[in-house]
């Protein structure tokens, strides 16, 4: 016999709206992905290790949120008590009104309001070892696992700082209307449940059964038909939220499923958008966390520019031009996302939007052939106002016996990724081409570069058949080949990771190894992919210069914390961004590098009594 | 100690404003940080405009002193104020016969504190792009000052007469990324005047000033300009340098803006003199910290009015003179190292207490 | 003006009171920084794309200020991005987005 009544309409509804839904995005994903991706999707699906990493992944950042629990234990906890607690709630439900019913196939509105259907009473002292007495256990204690999710989330809402988090997001008036739904849920069903078990005198559990005992004293009017008010309105909160979902910040529940399908399948977010990037932007649950690890935001208390917002907007189809071209594009909020979305190549794909349509002209650039070498060295642009730093490196070029060729000595065409984050990436591939060109004609076999982000887009937009390095790689490289002998000079020294080396290129050790050969290094509170940056990004496009000297002042407090003797960078745009506001000493890895060659020719500056001296 | 005055700063308001209140027969004692006084302008050969030499008045100034109780070689560590009286603690790092035992503490008194801590030279290496600490050519107006004193003549690091030379306007001053939005006021006069010297020196030599304004100010200073115009020939582009860089032979290649023929100008010179520009002395900071004076943003003291009460400062008793109030010139230093003297004098000799 | 058949040489003078003001105006709105621009020419000489080119970018805003846009449109599209102007400007300048804000201006304004 089918139990059914009037209330269960909306959730069923709902759910049957939602799940079509789901069908049609998921749909619409698939087909839109490029052939070569499909056909990965296809091989993966039938692989039976990437089907279980995705499972296993799903499992663990989905449902547990162990990137949110290591971040804040809070957070993690609160996330983790809605999704698995949730989870678990469906799963244990559907499998105790199997045990009921006895049957295998149920009206899935059933377990969901099992207990309007059935209240047993608490009869028989040895029912407590036996599964009914387990399960009435087992839900009350998921319910309030849930329920004390909500708590916090309640108190998150209003003190977002007992969480340490400075700011939360702020939620756009639909998000907040599927939220109060969302929240709802499961008071109503608390409230419900508890009626039903009160009025009957039995079929709840600690939590249900002892809460309605409570409430039918207090209200002893027709508790029937206010048990049905609630169960009326848990139904009605479980439909609109499921009407709502697929246009809330709630359709990450089933988009990250897939999303996580996705990359164990190697299907990667392409350059100018694709079916994988929309599948990003409804992947991300605006959990703020972004916000919390953005500079902007704490540093500058600039708060509307977040990858949040920018997601948010793309979805709506209306993103301002203020929030694409506000960012530094440094990366920590993408390092921070629990959901592992690539935002910072969400933003430049708008920022591409924006920028392709101006047209730029370089016919002026003349080729010329710079010469033959086994190492070529690409100083990059901005050293030529750090010369300090090509100044080194030639000296360690000349110590080692290398035989190499500064092209770029006498001024250098960009290398173009500035362009890019300006979204012009049809106009850098001029520049690019004739750098390539100048690059190949030197038959080098190794081309070094001082700058991060010179060394970013080599390695990512060139396709040079070359070996590319970093110098601080590739001087870590001559010490360990002996070619050149380096005495430590026992200073303390801080290390700043410059974002295009660190979370840009994956560089993390190699120049801290370089580092504790010549110098005693300290830690620093933010370091490695949590490190922060210096503020004079070229990603920046529109702040204004009291806003970076805030964020670049922040970050000198960290750094400086432990009162450093030098603050060491490896980035000639980080060098000069620092040395504008630090009182320390700021040097480049391949200074400390040179001074630590024993014996090494030392420049002075000629002091006025050798001058005298030196007239016949 | 019982004085009516401590003068803190040695330099030329210093000794001026010391030398003025002891004439008016108050009890004086001056504390100077270095061995001997004379702060920058014992450094300098020749003082703008008319090239006089910068040792007369000093010999001056130090003439004015007999009367002072001069104490050298020590540093102020603490300064308190209980009604109309200061105490003021200096430490004496530095063995000197006139100061207390050293690294030992002495407590002064007074009625009255002039603040004289005068200014430091902008550290040119904080422009990395002009290379001064990084090419031997680079020097600064300061470095050339020497040279002119020692009388040998001015060689390049290899040992060669120069036939160019450049000289830097603007370096350490106006400028927003080395945080210092204020004109130094001297340096364009001195540009003038030292290129003037070089060409007096060196008369085969080109001289080429690149500046952003010339900030002639005051009598003789544009007949100056005139002068290197019109009878050395001295190149004036206008145009701020962005970087420079070094030729295998030391020479310096210097890239600007030609901005009066609006295309970019590189030239190749044998040497580059950066004229840098005021920044507050180091102790001018703590000075103010241990009475609670008030800097402005550029970091100089705040007088209690720039027009009318240009020498006193917001607690009575606590006068200032000179550059620790910003960019100055001598003339200048010592005309308002008087007046402060003056102002001093008449708060000392006021028969009712100031507010306190 | 009465056409008289024949033409006398056309003036060069930068007449501000025929300038076109609405490109600078529009330019301000987006990066007020302009503003603040002593002309020192710092940011031209170390232009990357300077090296190569007439290029200027200190006379391609001074140029729009006065009026004068129609030259330096083709100008404008010879610059690389690199940032080194902003890097050295010593009154804050914000140059980078200054030349986005211009494009965007000849963009609209045609």
């Amino acid at each position: 016999m089918i139990k059914f009544n009037l209330f269960v309409l909306p959730f069923s509804l709902g759910l049957i709206y939602v799940v079509y839904s789901i069908i049609i995005h998921y749909y619409r994903w698939i087909k839109s992905l490029p052939a070569v991706d499909k056909v990965k999707l296809a091989n993966g699906l039938r692989t039976p290790s990437k089907v279980l990493a995705s499972l296993k992944e799903i499992f663990l950042e989905g449902l547990i949120h162990r990137k949110l629990w290591k971040r804040n234990p809070l957070l993690g906890y609160m996330h983790m008590s809605f999704a698995l607690g949730w989870f678990l709630l469906i799963v244990m439900g559907n499998l105790e009104s199997r045990i009921y019913h006895g049957a295998y196939i149920n009206a899935p509105y059933y377990p969901i309001f099992l207990k309007f259907f059935i209240h047993d009473r608490l009869v028989l002292f040895f029912e407590i070892f036996t599964v009914p007495a387990f399960f009435r256990f087992i839900m009350d204690f998921l319910l309030l696992f849930v329920l004390s999710g909500l708590g916090l989330a309640l108190i998150k809402r209003k003190q977002s700082q007992w969480f340490g988090l400075k700011r939360t997001t702020n939620h756009s008036f639909f998000d907040r209307v599927a939220l109060s739904c969302l929240w709802m849920i499961f008071p109503l069903r608390l409230l419900a449940e508890s009626y039903t078990a009160g009025y009957f005198g039995g079929g709840g559990g600690f939590l249900t059964q002892n809460l309605g005992n409570l409430l039918i004293k207090i209200s002893p009017g027709p508790a029937e038909s206010i048990a049905y008010i609630f169960w009326w309105s848990y139904s009605l909160a479980l439909g609109l939220f499921f009407i709502m979902m697929p246009y809330s910040r709630y359709m990450h529940i089933p988009s990250e499923l897939l999303l996580i399908i996705f990359r164990h399948c190697g299907i990667q977010p392409k350059k100018w958008g694709s079916s994988f990037s929309d599948l990003e932007l409804h992947s991300c649950s605006r959990c703020g966390v972004c916000i919390d690890a953005c500079q902007l935001n704490f540093a500058a208390g600039i708060s509307d520019i977040q990858a949040i917002y920018l997601i948010r907007g793309q979805r709506d189809q209306y993103v301002p031009e203020n929030i694409a071209m506000t960012c530094m594009l440094c990366g920590r909020c993408q390092e921070a996302c629990p959901v592992g979305i690539k935002v910072d190549l969400l933003r430049l794909i708008k920022r591409r939007e924006i920028g392709s349509g101006q047209v730029s002209d370089f016919s002026y650039l003349t080729q010329g052939h710079p010469g033959f070498a086994e190492v070529v060295y690409f100083a990059g642009c901005m050293s030529h106002l750090t010369p300090s730093i090509h100044i080194a490196m030639e000296g360690i070029f000349r110590e080692a016996g290398v035989d190499y060729l500064f092209v770029d000595r006498g001024g250098s065409t960009c290398c173009g990724r500035p362009l890019m984050l300006a979204g012009k990436d049809k106009q850098s591939n001029e520049l690019i081409e004739f750098n390539k060109t100048l690059i190949r004609q030197t038959r080098a076999r190794l081309l070094v570069t001082s700058c991060p982000i010179c060394y970013k887009v080599f390695r990512e937009e060139y396709n040079l058949p070359i070996r590319i390095q970093h110098h601080s790689q590739y001087i870590l490289e001559l010490v360990r080949e002996g070619k050149i002998a380096l005495q430590s000079q026992h200073r303390k020294v801080v290390y700043h990771d410059p974002c295009d080396l660190g979370r840009g290129g994956n560089v993390y050790d190699a120049p801290r190894e370089l580092l504790r050969k010549i110098s005693d290094l300290m830690p620093v509170e933010k370091e490695c992919a949590d490190a922060l940056c210096c503020g004079g990004s070229l990603g920046l496009m529109n702040t204004t210069l009291q806003k970076k000297d805030e964020v670049t002042r922040n970050v000198l407090q960290f750094l400086l914390a432990g009162n450093p003797d030098i603050l060491v960078t490896a980035c000639p745009l980080c060098k000069k961004t620092f040395m504008k506001h630090s009182k320390t000493e700021v040097r480049d890895i391949a200074e400390l590098v040179h001074d630590a060659i024993p014996g090494r020719q030392i420049r002075k500056i000629m002091d006025p009594q050798k001058a005298e001296a030196a007239i016949p | 100690m019982e004085n009516s005055v401590i003068v803190i700063g040695g330099g030329i308001s210093g000794m001026t404003a010391a030398g003025m209140l002891a004439l008016q027969g108050l009890s004086v004692t001056l504390l100077e940080k270095e061995k001997e006084t004379g702060g920058h302008l014992a450094r300098w050969d020749r003082l703008f405009p008319d090239r006089r030499k910068a040792s007369e008045v000093l010999d001056f100034a130090r003439e004015g002193m007999k009367r002072v109780n001069l104490v050298t070689g020590v540093t102020v560590t603490d300064i308190s104020r209980q009604g109309r009286e200061f105490t003021v603690v200096i430490n004496s790092p530095i063995p000197n016969p006139q100061s207390p035992t050293p690294d030992h503490e002495t407590v002064l008194k007074a009625r009255a504190l002039l603040l004289a801590t005068g200014f430091d030279l902008f550290e040119a290496r904080k422009k990395e792009e002009y290379g001064y600490g990084i090419y031997n050519n680079v020097i600064t107006s300061a470095d050339l000052e020497d040279r002119f004193k020692l009388k040998k003549g001015i060689l390049t690091s290899e040992g060669k007469i120069p036939a160019r030379i450049g000289i830097v306007h603007c370096v350490g001053s106006r400028d927003e990324k080395v945080g210092n939005l204020y004109c130094s006021k001297v340096c364009c006069v001195t540009g003038v005047k030292q290129a003037i010297e070089l060409k007096e020196m060196l008369p085969a030599a080109e001289v080429f000033n690149f500046y952003m304004d010339l900030r002639m100010f005051d009598r003789h200073f544009e007949e100056l300009y005139y002068e290197a115009q019109q009878k050395w020939n001295v190149n004036f582009i206008r145009g701020r340098l962005s970087e420079c860089a070094e030729n295998p032979d030391g020479s310096i290649i210097v890239k600007t803006e030609d901005t009066l023929t609006g295309k970019p100008f590189k030239i190749t010179v044998d040497l580059l003199v950066l004229l840098t520009g005021f920044v507050p002395a180091g102790s001018t900071g703590d000075i103010a910290g241990m009475l609670g004076l008030v800097t402005g943003t550029d970091g100089f003291i705040n007088s209690a009015d720039s027009h009318i009460m240009n020498n006193s400062t917001d607690i009575p008793g606590v006068f200032v003179a000179g550059a620790v109030k910003g960019p100055i010139s001598i003339g200048e230093a010592i005309a308002d190292a008087r007046a402060a003297a003056i102002q001093l004098a008449i708060y000392l000799n006021s028969p009712t207490p100031a507010d306190d | 003006m009465i056409d008289f058949g024949y033409t006398i040489t056309k003036d060069r003078q930068l007449d501000y009171d025929r300038g076109d003001m609405r490109y600078y105006r529009l330019v301000q709105s987006l990066e007020p920084s302009v503003d603040v621009c002593m002309e020192c020419g710092s940011c031209t000489a170390t232009c990357s794309a300077g090296q190569f080119t007439e290029f200027n970018i200190r006379k391609a805003h001074t140029l729009i200020r006065r009026g004068n846009t129609e030259s330096i449109k083709a100008e404008l599209r010879k610059c690389m991005f690199c940032g080194k102007c902003q890097l050295v400007c010593p009154r804050g300048v914000n140059l980078r987005n200054l030349i986005l804000a211009m494009n965007r201006a000849i963009e609209l304004l045609g």
